[in-house]
């Protein structure tokens, strides 16, 4: 049922050592006003079931709104919640899960955050089988992203 | 002014125009005989290459009196960009500032 049991889809992991106390980094992942104030605007609460929205500016070719339902909230353990494309762009769109899974440490937290649930079919690969041009599109990426 | 992601793949299909356009994304502005300098082919084929990569929103151009600059806009390559590679690079963004945010907890 989770994308993240899925052989076929991919995460995104990110790790961060935090020299902070669980407790507070458990309130700057589940207060809505500190979620926004590094995360995005939102109306979250740490309640299983809980939906919910990101909000971001819209920009060309997004708009700016993720869907979002809370799967499991372990108090300083784990936070998880579905991150979906929203509205028109739903159909077919982005479907993934955010983990967020907290180790206490000696000094501090380990704060892990799992983004699963890309799909084969989700844009490029889908366009690179289709038009046979991905390994020409690393060359491309570089030179954008030397852009200043 | 956006074409449909559909046109930007057909545009970038082919070498010669990816060329031009990585070209474009390196040196900034450039007219159409310096492009044709590099592009291996003749001057209308790079005029008709450019004229496929402004229908899908890759390149403007701003004429000059008779001559016409042409530049790649990055933005359109957007639908192209690796959605993971995406993400990956927005959460370790996202990491910093919830590392700020908890510092500036802390006092």
């Amino acid at each position: 049922m989770t994308p993240a049991a899925d052989a076929t889809t991919t995460a995104v992991v990110v790790e961060r050592r935090l020299p902070h106390s669980l407790d507070k980094v458990w309130r700057a992942l589940t207060q809505g006003p500190l979620l926004e104030s590094w995360l995005m605007a939102n109306d979250f609460e740490p309640v299983v079931g809980h939906r919910f929205t990101f909000r971001m500016p819209p920009m060309e070719g997004w708009n700016g709104v993720t869907d979002c339902e809370v799967l499991s909230v372990v108090p300083q353990r784990e936070l998880s919640y579905t991150w979906n494309a929203s509205g028109a762009e739903a159909a077919g769109g982005l479907r993934t899960v955010v983990t967020w899974t907290l180790h206490a440490q000696a000094d501090g937290v380990l704060v892990r955050m799992a983004q699963s649930g890309f799909r084969p079919q989700d844009r490029r690969n889908e366009m690179g089988a289709k038009y046979g041009w991905e390994r020409n599109l690393g060359q491309l990426e570089a030179v954008v992203a030397k852009l200043p | 002014m956006h074409s449909a992601p559909d046109e930007l793949f057909k545009a970038l299909a082919d070498p010669t125009r990816r060329a031009l356009l990585e070209r474009l994304l390196r040196e900034g502005e450039l007219n159409v005989r310096a492009l044709t300098e590099q592009a291996g082919v003749s001057q209308p084929a790079v005029s008709k290459h450019l004229g496929v990569l402004r229908q899908a929103g890759l390149v403007l151009e701003r004429p000059q009196g008779r001559i016409v600059h042409y530049r790649a806009d990055a933005r359109a390559l957007a639908p192209l960009m690796d959605w993971i590679r995406f993400y990956a690079v927005f959460w370790d963004e996202r990491m910093d500032r919830l590392e700020q945010l908890l510092n500036r907890m802390d006092q």
